[in-house]
Formats: structure tokens, C-alpha cells, sequence
């Protein structure tokens, strides 16, 4: 090639240009088709052509920077790369299969990933329900102790033993309450805030595990002391195998990602902790949708089964499945 | 055509980032910034209002229609719950992993370390929303009138500007969701393929001549300054620039000589002296580098 005159003259980068640009074309277009539609509307042969092209255009941009002076292509090349290399490393599954392998993989896996801090939690509930259960038969004034007024719904010491027994039994309103609700919300984002927690070396989880079995265990006495403890159990039992589940899932992640902040091994404490957030996580997205099952128990379930017998059917029913569903069923976590 | 701040390939602009490609080629993404983010999120927050607003007259509608109030009380709580829980989350979990307002804006969520965002990222990154903002907002909301409650919604108040004001604290504008989930939040900004300068400038080159004293007047970023005026064509800033550049390189005008031809004739021909040298290595950045 002869070095062109001045007035014949043809930049390098021009020509350059010229020969590269269909594919940058190319390029852009299907990417503006995948995004305002989605893969599926791409044939077989431009799938095909879609690494090509971004393989041609990245190695323009390479070039271009290395010869050219234009500075909109290079920025034009540089915004093209960038959202290309982001669908084509990025997330291709659609929300549909991310929700399918959620359910049938990635939920019991996280779950059973993190059971050691499950048990934990659950002892932790469970200590925490005796110690209340303890105080609260020796000193009734106990109960006022452990107990928002809020939950209490006039179930105190105070109440006759007939209008505890009639809790147990009727809503009072019927469907799934505001009540019901209420609690679902507030539980989910008690359970949320057990894990964002975690960050505090899992203290604050644990306390609300504890603060958690203290009101479970002043209840169970309060109503113990009035030969309910029985009733009590299928009432409580029915949607709280599932809803304490839960709660001990969503601490035991908050803990994972407190322990693994105070012990954090070979890697910073940020990234131990940060990869233990995200270990657990999942687990934890799962929990809010145990607790939504477990709303939808206590709203409609409780009021429509009356019988004990029934309720603790249904309770050890749910034990099970709870149980079967992330411990039992062994598939491979993804890698 | 004063010299700012070196604009080169050489010094990183600032918020700006490697991402290496498998390829091995380096795309120098850049990291939103504060504002950004912070007109995204108002937009989503606006979006999330107005769904709100939306859902609780179509309750109140079906309320009144089978009469009953509990049930606009359920639909609105198990709304606000949905929302609040999965908006940003059922977003960012998509393929463009960005919400309606990220996406307005032009930015998106990236992982850190490259390599595909998992969904495990996404879910942590906004669970943590739940306490840098709804907590402590959740403190402001339900307060009494005593001392007490003051001092809840005094410390609400501080820990929600602690974590509002926390990316403006890390170099990565990251806030504390990001920071657990690996994440970051980069722009993807959309730029159009304009024409090639150089097409115009080599015809108009053909009735000019440039000596290589004249082309060896400016560097890189004066051809850059050039370029972004040659592509608005303002009239006024043409003819001053025009002026400017014949006095320094003494180019007589000749007559008949527009200064639009004169302009592009020089940005073509200063391009390709520049171009030339830089193949043989040699970058000049601005007029002030002896090169």
C-alpha cells in the first residue's frame, strides 16, 4: 500500500471502520431485539452469529483503541462491548427457570447447607422457651414481662380460663384476617432482619430467637397452668411448625453470616462474611415463603379445622413435609 | 482550545473500572454514580407509590362491592409486603438486572469479581435494603408523642442517613447490600454510531494543504475538543474556533474559504499525522507534550 497523497488521502482508521462496521451493526441490532424481546425471537442463525459478532466487535474495539483517534467510535465500540458481554456472560434463564430450580435444587440446598446453624437456632428457641415456661408457672407476673400487649390479644394471666379456651377455638372473624396477615408481614420481616443482622457477629439474631421462644414458652405456661396445654399445642402447632421452621432457618442463616464474620478463615472478614450471605440466602428467600404458607395455615386452616386431633394431624403433616423436602431428597447443589 | 485535565486512554477516568472479558480485552466499565443511583431508586420508590395508590382503590372498589373492609386491609398489607419483598428483586433478577428505574436511567447491577450475577447476589443485596431503609423508615413511622419515641426516631434518623449517605464513603459507591452481595452497580450507557468526520474532511482536504509544523500544533485532546465541535456544527463556535486555529497554525484565509471546509480539512488531516504517530507508538496528548 502506497502512501496516499494528500489529496487522496484514506485514514487508516476510516477504512478500518468502513470494513468492520456491518458487524457492529449487526451486533447492536440483535442485541436491541434480545432486550426488548427476548432470546427466543433470535433464529438459529443468528444465534449462531451472535458470539461471532461480539467476538469481531470486541476485537475491533481493541484495535481501534490501539489506531484510532475518533474518539465516538471508540465510545461507541466501549457501550456496545459492555452490554454485550453482558448478555452473553450474564444471566440468559429466564425468571421462570431461575424459579424452577430454586424450588426443586437451590432451596433445599441452601437449607441443608446451613443445618448446623439451624440447630442451633432451634436449641436456642427451645432453651429459651423452657427458661420462660419455668418462670412463668413459678411467678404468672412473668408473663407480663415477656409479652407485647400487642400479641397478647387479652391472653394473659388475668383472663379466665373459659375466654382462653374460647381463643382457641374462634377467630372471631372469619377468612384470612387483617390480623393473619399482619403477622405474616411481621414475621417475614422479623425473619428478614434476623439475617440482616447477622452482620453484628449474629448477637442480634440470636436474641431474637431467644425473645421469640420466651413469648412461645410464657404462652405455653399461661395456658399449662389452665390444664389447655393440650389444646394449646394443636392451636399454636398448626401453622407454627411451619412458621418456627422458618424463624430457626432465617436465624440460622443470620448466624452463618455472623460466624462466619468473627471467624473468617483464610479471606477477609468482608468477603467470608459476604460469601456466607449469599451461601445462606437463598434459604432465607424460601423462609419467606414458608412463612407465607404458614399465614395462609394460621388464616384459614386454623378456623376451619376446630379439632385437635385434626390439628395436630395436619401439624406433624407439615413437620414432615418441611422435613422430607430439604433433608430427606438429595440432589447436587449447583457448582 | 484550552488544555484541561489529561483526557487520555492512558489516565483512567475517574469512577472508571477494569472488566477483563474472557477475550482477555479490557472494557473500562463505569461505576454509576451517587446521583445516579439515587434518581433511579426515587423512581422505583415513585413507581412502587403509584402501584400502591393504584392497588388500594382497586380494593376499596372491590371493599365496597362485597362489603367488606378487612378485605381491602388484606389485599393492601399483602401488597405493600409483595412490593416492598420482590420489586427490586424480581427486576434485577432479570436478564437486563436492572429495575424499570435503573434501566431509565441507564445503569445496571454487575458482580464484582465479573462472571454471571447469581440470584443468591440479587436476594442479599436486597434483603439488606430491608434494613438501610425500611427499618429505620418503619422507626420514623411509628412514633409517639413522648421522649422516648423522639429519641427512636432521633436514632432512626441516624442510622438512616449513615446508610443513605454510605456510598458516597467507598470508593466503589457501594452500599451496604453491595458490599454483602459482591455486587456493584455499573452504566450501560447506550451510545448511536455517528458518521465518520474524516468522510467530509477528505474532500474538503483535497483544497487544502497542511505543512507538518502546522499538524504538529495540537495533541490528542485538542483533536477530541475538535471532534465534539465539528459534531454539534454550531455556527458561532465554528467560526471562533476556526479563527483560533488559523492563528495559531498562520493559515491565511483564502477566499471563498468556509470556515466549516477548513475545519474539517484540519481535523482530517490532523487525525491521520496523529494516527501515523500513533503507530509508531508515539501518543501526543495534548499540544503541551513535546513529542
Amino acid at each position: 500500500m502506497t502512501e496516499p497523497g494528500l489529496d487522496d488521502v484514506q485514514l487508516q482508521s476510516r477504512r478500518f471502520r468502513m470494513e468492520r462496521e456491518a458487524d457492529w451493526l449487526k451486533l447492536e441490532e440483535l442485541l436491541e431485539r434480545v432486550s426488548s424481546k427476548s432470546v427466543t425471537s433470535l433464529t438459529d442463525e443468528e444465534m449462531v452469529a451472535l458470539p461471532r459478532v461480539y467476538r469481531s466487535t470486541l476485537s475491533a474495539l481493541s484495535v481501534a483503541r490501539e489506531t484510532s483517534l475518533d474518539q465516538n467510535v471508540i465510545e461507541y465500540l466501549e457501550s456496545l462491548c459492555t452490554r454485550a458481554y453482558f448478555f452473553i456472560y450474564g444471566s440468559r434463564s429466564t425468571l421462570s427457570e431461575r424459579i424452577i430450580s430454586f424450588l426443586t435444587v437451590d432451596w433445599p440446598a441452601a437449607v441443608r447447607a446451613i443445618w448446623k446453624e439451624t440447630l442451633i437456632a432451634a436449641l436456642v428457641t427451645i432453651a429459651a422457651a423452657l427458661v420462660a415456661y419455668g418462670l412463668v408457672m413459678n411467678d404468672a407476673d412473668w408473663f407480663y414481662s415477656f409479652m407485647p400487649a400487642m400479641f397478647s390479644d387479652g391472653r394473659d394471666p388475668a383472663a379466665t380460663t373459659e375466654s382462653l379456651r374460647e381463643t382457641l377455638y374462634s377467630e372471631g372473624e372469619g377468612g384470612l384476617s387483617v390480623f393473619a396477615t399482619f403477622l405474616f408481614t411481621h414475621n417475614a420481616r422479623v425473619a428478614l432482619f434476623a439475617f440482616a443482622l447477622g452482620f453484628a457477629f449474629g448477637a442480634p439474631a440470636i436474641v431474637l430467637l431467644a425473645y421469640n421462644g420466651f413469648i412461645l414458652g410464657s404462652f405455653a405456661a399461661l395456658f399449662a397452668s389452665r390444664g389447655l396445654g393440650f389444646e394449646l399445642g394443636g392451636w399454636l402447632l398448626i401453622h407454627g411448625v411451619t412458621e418456627l421452621f422458618a424463624i430457626v432457618i432465617a436465624g440460622g442463616a443470620g448466624m452463618r453470616v455472623g460466624w462466619a464474620l468473627a471467624n473468617p478463615g483464610d479471606m477477609t472478614r468482608l468477603a467470608a462474611a459476604s460469601k456466607a450471605a449469599r451461601a445462606s440466602s437463598l434459604a432465607l428467600a424460601g423462609v419467606v415463603i414458608m412463612l407465607f404458607i404458614a399465614g395462609l395455615l394460621e388464616g384459614f386452616a386454623r378456623q376451619l379445622i376446630t379439632d385437635d386431633g385434626l390439628r395436630y394431624a395436619v401439624a406433624t403433616a407439615t413437620g414432615l413435609f418441611w422435613g422430607a423436602y430439604f433433608y430427606a431428597y438429595r440432589t447436587e447443589a449447583r457448582p | 482550545m484550552t488544555a484541561t485535565a489529561a483526557n487520555t486512554e492512558t489516565a483512567p477516568r475517574k469512577q472508571e473500572r477494569a472488566l477483563i472479558t474472557p477475550e482477555g480485552v479490557n472494557l473500562r466499565i463505569r461505576l454509576a454514580s451517587a446521583g445516579e443511583r439515587a434518581a433511579a431508586f426515587s423512581i422505583d420508590v415513585s413507581i412502587i407509590a403509584g402501584a400502591l395508590v393504584v392497588m388500594t382503590l382497586l380494593a376499596a372498589l372491590m371493599g365496597a362491592a362485597i362489603g367488606s373492609a378487612e378485605f381491602v386491609g388484606v389485599v393492601w398489607l399483602l401488597m405493600f409486603f409483595i412490593l416492598r419483598a420482590f420489586y427490586f428483586t424480581l427486576f434485577e433478577l432479570g436478564p437486563r438486572a436492572a429495575t424499570p428505574g435503573k434501566r431509565l436511567i441507564g445503569i445496571r447491577v454487575a458482580p464484582r469479581n465479573g462472571g454471571r450475577l447469581r440470584a443468591e447476589a440479587i436476594f442479599v443485596r436486597n434483603a439488606m435494603r430491608e434494613i438501610e431503609v425500611f427499618l429505620p423508615l418503619g422507626f420514623l413511622a411509628s412514633q409517639g408523642g413522648d421522649q422516648v419515641s423522639g429519641l427512636i426516631a432521633l436514632s432512626g434518623f441516624t442510622w438512616c442517613a449513615i446508610f443513605l449517605f454510605f456510598p458516597l464513603f467507598n470508593r466503589d459507591r457501594l452500599r451496604p447490600g453491595d458490599i454483602a452481595a459482591g455486587t456493584w452497580v455499573v452504566q450501560t450507557p447506550r451510545r448511536k454510531l455517528e458518521r465518520d468526520l474524516a468522510g467530509g474532511g477528505e474532500r474538503a482536504l483535497s483544497n487544502f494543504e497542511f505543512s507538518t509544523e502546522q499538524l504538529d500544533a495540537y495533541g490528542v485532546h485538542e483533536l477530541h475538543v475538535l471532534e465534539d465541535v465539528l459534531r454539534v456544527r454550531a455556527d458561532e463556535t465554528m467560526a471562533m474556533i476556526a479563527e483560533r486555529i488559523r492563528n495559531k497554525i498562520k493559515h491565511v484565509k483564502k477566499a471563498g474559504e468556509s470556515d466549516a471546509d477548513f475545519l474539517d480539512a484540519y481535523y482530517t488531516a490532523l487525525r491521520k499525522r496523529l494516527e501515523t504517530r500513533l503507530l509508531y507508538g508515539v501518543r501526543r496528548r495534548d499540544k503541551f507534550d513535546e513529542r
